[in-house]
């Protein structure tokens, strides 16, 4: 299924005190408050401007470095980001991502501007640029990801197979 | 971009004249880095770089931040036990004691998941995870473990392949005690020479996040080696792989040796497995700094890669010194910054805050004199923990105010205020810096000393 929504793009080293402050993270476990919160270190519109018409959030390289706060994944989820593309991904952000059910996705955004329209059909493998009129490849899940993400997330894989089921 | 090495296992020689049937086959098994080791001997694989293996771990953690989340998932599971009551611990550091009631209550959820699951419960004022888990001697040399923080690879540098997870991974390894990993590429970094006097191991892993940027080690392991690791306390190894994830590194990998094991004396019931690199392992990249050259170092604002010498930013202004965290606040650290400010007097228009980062430091530190050194000086002592580190409380800085920190991360808003600017230097540092109010370099209390 494709999703197409607009581009909000910043810049590299994006880090997860950035896309949620630890002085919000730490005091409850409600992700729907917090999620109002999302990315405000660089952007304090950042939910006012997706969260009604959802969007993807376009980033350099090494997004979602720093601490391994889940609430990361989950406010910009919480913030209708309908995917994350970036040129590289910090590890345990990546992996948090996958778990939690928030696309990520790896390819040259250079070639995307803020405010472009994009449409990503992951299952597919295409990225389109709607504005500029091009094709944007990018590298498919690793398959133990895929496979995770096929079950619907990491706990949803656990309550299928009873365990850890992947090759 | 540093290159996949995958070596067939294996090579035949065949044909061989002289070679009886069963003498056949020739080995020749490339040699495996610490954590090729250790994966292989936690996954009953032999594994290499780049191979996906789920694993067993020998202990899972998770803090106040972070174990929340995991006990919700632990329930979407449907999960109610986790793998083995003696393999996990929940901690509360990053906001202890409770500054505010949902934090209370996520506390509370914590107690509760521990006399439900049996799980060791770590209550406020314990200290902070990362000197915890290897004080109490839950994990030893050998060992794999994951932690739901991201400088859960600390304990690299006691040999034990340790990393942080977020929580629906944690959750997945207390409820099954095994995760999945890609099996890392490892970088050698080998520091020699010798350390000048008045530089310390926060110097030498500054150097390197200055070196080779906060990129610069993705999804890959460390291996420090060199005289200059080898002469270190554990105290101080530990500064240097707590900041491995600063460079995006998934270990921070030390050997364990003769203080190592001199330092488990006394620590827990279990035996320590240390695992060495075999001499040809495969390193992805090789790095060697030369430490004989090193002053101290400054990472400026906002990011740990940001690197400078510390004459560069000599005589900055600062309103706030900090010293404490998983990097910088074991009882080395506190005698560091104590020699210093022994009979001085912190400036009077900056503030001193010093976090221990256990109970049990705290106590050795009052012991030793310590704390009543610091104190007269001037310092304010807060509770073991993570301290002002991550904003939560125990001195949120004002706008427009530099801090000079002992931590590892100095983003903008990390200790709560968007509006003020973290330095973060060695326990030294931080404490000739405080005397002045600005910016400084320690040497000059280091004159005449040998390294």
């Amino acid at each position: 299924m494709a999703i197409t929504a607009k581009a909000f793009k910043y810049g590299d080293d994006i880090n997860t005190d950035y896309i949620i402050s630890g002085k919000y993270k730490f005091k409850s476990n409600d992700m729907a408050a917090m999620s109002v919160h999302a990315m405000e270190e660089l952007d304090p519109r950042y939910y006012e401007k997706v969260s009604p018409q959802g969007g993807f959030l376009v980033a350099g390289s090494n997004f979602g470095m720093g601490s391994s706060r889940e609430q990361a994944p989950l406010v910009l989820i919480g913030s209708n980001t309908k995917a994350v593309l970036a040129k590289s991904f910090a590890r345990i952000f990546y992996r948090n991502a996958i778990n939690t059910g928030l696309p990520v996705v790896e390819c040259d955004t250079d070639l995307i501007d803020d405010g472009d329209d994009l449409e990503l059909d992951l299952e597919g493998g295409v990225l389109k640029n709607l504005t500029q009129g091009t094709e944007i490849p990018f590298a498919p899940l690793p398959p133990v990801m895929a496979q995770l993400l096929a079950d619907g997330g990491l706990v949803e894989h656990f309550k299928k197979h009873g365990g850890f089921a992947v090759s | 971009m540093p290159y996949t090495v995958h070596l067939p296992r294996t090579f035949s020689a065949r044909g061989g004249m002289l070679c009886e049937p069963d003498r056949e086959r020739v080995s020749v098994i490339p040699g495996k880095t610490i954590a090729e080791k250790i994966f292989s001997a936690h996954s009953g694989t032999d594994a290499y770089a780049g191979d996906i293996v789920v694993a067993n771990v020998d202990f899972v953690m998770g803090q106040d931040g972070t174990t929340p989340l995991a006990i919700r998932a632990l329930e979407n599971m449907g999960v109610d036990r986790v793998f083995d009551p003696a393999k996990v611990a929940v901690v509360m550091d990053h906001s202890s004691p409770s500054p505010i009631e949902g934090v209370s209550a996520l506390h509370t959820m914590m107690r509760e998941f521990g006399k439900k699951t049996g799980a060791k419960v770590y209550d406020v004022g314990c200290g902070v995870c990362h000197q915890l888990i290897p004080e109490a001697g839950h994990v030893v040399p050998g060992d794999l473990m994951v932690g739901c923080d991201s400088h859960t690879c600390t304990y690299g540098a006691v040999n034990v392949f340790s990393t942080g997870v977020g929580s629906t991974d944690g959750a997945a390894a207390m409820a099954s005690g095994k995760l999945w990993f890609k099996v890392p590429d490892t970088m050698k970094v080998t520091y020699s020479g010798e350390m000048q006097p008045g530089v310390f191991s926060k110097d030498l892993i500054l150097a390197l996040a200055g070196e080779i940027g906060v990129d610069g080690a993705t999804y890959m392991a460390l291996e420090f080696h060199g005289p200059v690791i080898d002469a270190l306390s554990v105290d101080a190894r530990m500064t240097i792989s707590n900041m491995a994830i600063e460079v995006g590194a998934k270990a921070g990998l030390m050997r364990a040796d003769a203080t190592t094991l001199a330092w488990y004396e006394g620590r827990g019931s279990r035996t320590p497995q240390p695992v060495d690199p075999d001499a040809d392992a495969v390193y992805a990249e090789e790095i060697t700094l030369d430490a004989s050259a090193l002053g101290p170092q400054i990472a400026k604002p906002h990011a740990v890669g940001n690197v400078s010498p510390v004459e560069e930013v000599a005589g900055t202004p600062i309103a706030q010194g900090f010293i404490g965290t998983c990097t910088n606040g074991r009882l080395e650290d506190l005698k560091i910054a104590a020699d210093i400010l022994r009979g001085r007097k912190v400036h009077p228009d900056v503030r001193l805050i010093v976090a221990p980062a256990s109970k049990q430091i705290f106590l050795d530190a009052m012991e030793a004199g310590y704390i009543r050194d610091l104190v007269e000086a001037g310092a304010i002592l807060v509770a073991p923990g993570c301290g002002p580190c991550v904003g939560t409380h125990n001195g949120v800085p004002s706008d427009g105010e530099n801090v000079i920190s002992t931590a590892n991360r100095n983003f903008k808003g990390r200790m709560g205020n968007s509006n003020a600017f973290i330095y973060l230097g060695s326990p030294a540092t931080v404490a000739a810096s405080v005397i002045e109010g600005a910016i400084t370099d320690p040497r000059k209390y280091f004159t005449g000393q040998g390294a």
